[in-house]
């Protein structure tokens, strides 16, 4: 039988190994979901908005390491899908995007639902393709994934006339498993560098070497590189201590001896403050990003940096590096370690745990009030720190990254670069889908959840069990805490005064709905949402007014650190 | 981005001739802030491939990133950044200078200084053609200008390295050609 664009489609993702979609029909992208039912092993989850869709293929891509597959029609449906291509870009995440475009004869014609769709995305996307002859379709899908999953991962986007999905081709279903296999990937403009450079690995195990105050940056290409193990023996044979960037976290166990923190805008003040006084900072699949250098020319000028990166452009753009290498951390990483001697840190690690101990940034007061840090801490105790956290953006985002302990790769999934508000309910139901076996909580602020709850729907329809604990202070608490802080308490814009019933709503879709205002009631709720066989919510409402500690306010360093007050009065939970 | 110790370098760019390959490339530098100062496009030796030459304006840091951000771009396959005095550079540019009969002469005499041709003349104006690298170009304008410039185009500087100069110290970095991304960026 000879294959139309649509089956072409259908049968790459097959053999590219894709099971789920994320999607929502329209006109321009009908003949591809009319051939669906051809094709039972692709399972399709209707979303109910498409910035859904597209996040939801970025929360499954964190979670799997596969690349996230979300389509969606032209026009309307395509611009709702860039929040979430935007997001996947600007965190590295391996998603490729289909969407339907009108006939190609109506390109450029302003019809119905047309938009430039490869214009609209072309600077949030790692490449896209608008394709124009339906025999192309094999060959471009093979390049997605190829793209999106190798080198420095990111989203591609493919935009398929409605006419193209229709048009029958010489591939024929018969040996079209042998032709897509054959396919050669030609990329001459494509070749990510995978092996560092040794003559740079031995620069930077002479600075190793002749470093007393060492401090190793993991950031989120350890994630994508698998590089743990590489990561553990190289900090275990040094004697090095672990500080991650957001999205670094969970590469490196929390629990570990040499783990310390996570720095920056809201991260640890001992571990801002020990980057400061570090001689070394050897930086590994992070890209130096504001909200952890701050101002960038006060950012640890005490110490050299050998900084790692699969992305050549990544090096020196924010920070300087004395010694640059190309290629996968993993792969380097296995160079390297072989040539790093032996040795042990303590008077440096002393000091490290000395400042733990001045600046103990992750204690809770001590307070009869519904603390959201308390929230998380006991979400922590009762899953055993074993869930995977997905969390929206804004201050539960930084206590939930703050007050779990990380100690599995992969289990925190946040938007951190983009800061994309919605986050929370599509990208836990695209982790949801790709580790059915887990317990995956999506920590949401009442801000967040209420841009994408209408994939509730979508959860309670496919069986998908996230389980929601909502940090519920009725405002939008971290753009009220600027307010605060730089405004004069003026509180523009910030409050939600009539929020929705969190539990009527969570019942009218369907889900357990739970409500907890004292403290004693938390872990029980957590407990009763966990036994639930399904998806729930829990509606915490929370000190309305509560702020995020510590703060290093935006472009400023680490002497302008503000730390929580009355720090005598605070105890560890 | 933007530097404060601006100068000239000449970036070229061996690309795919696809549809939206230009597009790409000019919202790389837009979004970046990058600032071209010239651009010029056309078929390399190979049918498939366009080459491009830049003419940006930026410190060693900005340009280190554009050729970087450049060969990002999965439709561009090679970057050089050529430094200027290895660089043979050359751009077209048509002059219509507004001269009666009193002016020919010495808008003639100008033209013939600077090899450049007349290949239009009308009752009040004459059209100069004229070729060669920037600053000529800069020259030759200013002294028409003189007279009265109605109308310029230029074509931007097309650019390329000396044959003879190959393998010179003097030629700074063939980063992106043979890919040594990590000793590049150590430059």
């Amino acid at each position: 039988m000879k294959l139309n664009g649509s089956q072409l489609i259908c049968e790459s993702l097959l053999l590219e190994g894709v099971e789920s979609i994320f999607g929502l029909p329209g006109g321009a992208i009908l003949p591809l979901y009319q051939t669906l039912p051809e094709y039972p092993s692709l399972k399709h989850i209707l979303v109910r908005h498409e910035q859904g869709a597209s996040h939801a293929a970025d929360g499954f891509a964190r979670v799997s390491g596969k690349p996230g597959v979300a389509w969606a029609t032209s026009g309307p449906g395509a611009t709702n899908l860039v929040t979430g291509i935007a997001t996947a870009q600007m965190d590295s995440v391996p998603i490729v995007v289909i969407t339907g475009q009108v006939p190609r004869a109506a390109i450029g014609s302003d019809a119905f639902q047309e938009t430039d769709t490869t214009g609209i995305t072309l600077p949030v996307t790692k490449h896209n393709y608008l394709v124009m002859d339906a025999s192309e379709i094999p060959q471009i899908i093979k390049e997605a994934f190829h793209i999106a999953s190798t080198g420095r991962p990111g989203p591609v986007l493919i935009d398929v006339p409605k006419d193209v999905q229709t048009e029958e081709t010489e591939f024929d279903s018969e040996t079209f498993a042998t032709n897509y296999k054959n396919i050669k990937i030609d990329l001459p403009g494509y070749k990510p560098t995978l092996e560092g450079n040794i003559a740079q690995i031995k620069r930077a195990i002479k600075l190793i070497e002749d470093s007393q105050k060492p401090i190793i940056l993991a950031g989120h290409g350890i994630i994508f590189s698998n590089a743990y193990e590489e990561l553990k023996d190289l900090a275990e044979k040094a004697q090095i201590p672990v500080i991650t960037t957001l999205l670094g976290i969970s590469s490196f166990p929390e629990t570990h001896v040499l783990s310390a923190g996570w720095p920056g805008m809201h991260g640890m003040a001992y571990s801002s403050i020990a980057i400061e006084q570090a001689d070394l900072l050897i930086a590994l699949g992070m890209r130096f990003d504001d909200r952890i250098t701050g101002k960038p020319s006060t950012f640890a000028t005490k110490s050299k940096k050998i900084h790692v990166d699969i992305d050549p452009s990544e090096i020196s753009k924010n920070i300087k590096a004395d010694v640059p290498i190309v290629g996968d951390i993993k792969h380097v990483l296995q160079k390297l370690n072989p040539l790093v001697k032996s040795k042990s840190h303590a008077k440096w690690l002393k000091e490290i745990e000395d400042l733990k101990v001045e600046h103990p940034s992750l204690q809770i007061r001590n307070t009869e009030k519904l603390l959201p840090q308390y929230v998380i801490k006991c979400l922590d105790e009762v899953t055993k720190g074993d869930a995977i956290i997905v969390t929206g953006v804004g201050q539960h985002q930084m206590w939930a990254a703050q007050h779990y302990t990380y100690t599995e790769p992969k289990t925190l999934v946040t938007s951190g670069g983009s800061g994309a508000m919605g986050y929370e309910v599509p990208g836990a139901m695209g982790a949801q889908v790709a580790r059915p076996d887990k317990t995956v909580w999506s920590i949401a602020g009442d801000g967040g959840f209420q841009m994408t709850m209408a994939e509730l729907a979508t959860l309670v329809e496919n069986k998908i069990p996230v389980k929601f604990a909502i940090l519920n202070n009725n405002f939008l608490g971290m753009v009220r805490q600027w307010q605060e802080f730089f405004f004069d308490k003026d509180y523009v814009a910030t409050e939600y005064s009539r929020n929705p019933d969190f539990v009527k709503l969570a019942e009218a879709f369907g889900m357990l709905g739970l409500k907890v205002t004292e403290k004693k009631q938390v872990k029980s709720a957590i407990q009763k949402a966990m036994d639930y066989d399904g998806p729930a919510l829990i509606d915490f409402v929370v000190e309305e007014e509560e702020n995020v500690y510590p703060m290093i306010p935006a472009g400023q360093s680490v002497e302008n650190l503000i730390e929580e007050p009355n720090p005598e009065k605070a105890v560890s939970s | 981005m933007i530097s404060n110790t601006l100068s000239k370098h000449t970036i070229t760019a061996l690309v795919q001739d696809k549809p939206g390959v230009l597009n790409r490339i000019s919202s790389m530098f837009r979004r970046r802030g990058f600032n071209i100062s010239s651009l010029a496009v056309g078929q390399s030796e190979s049918e498939t491939l366009s080459r491009m030459t830049f003419v940006v304006d930026g410190d060693d840091k900005v340009v280190e990133q554009v050729t970087k951000h450049l060969h990002k771009l999965i439709d561009v396959i090679k970057v050089t950044d050529i430094s200027e005095e290895n660089v043979i550079s050359r751009e077209l540019a048509l002059i219509k200078v507004k001269a009666g009969a009193e002016h020919r002469d010495q808008v003639m005499q100008i033209s013939s200084m600077f090899r450049a041709n007349i290949i239009d003349v009308s009752k009040d104006f004459l059209l100069v053609e004229a070729t060669g690298d920037e600053n000529k170009i800069n020259s030759l304008i200013n002294l028409l200008r003189d007279i009265g410039i109605s109308e310029v185009m230029r074509t931007g500087s097309v650019a390329m390295n000396r044959a003879s100069n190959k393998g010179s110290k003097k030629i700074k970095q063939s980063i992106v050609s043979t890919r040594k991304w990590d000793e590049a960026a150590s430059v």
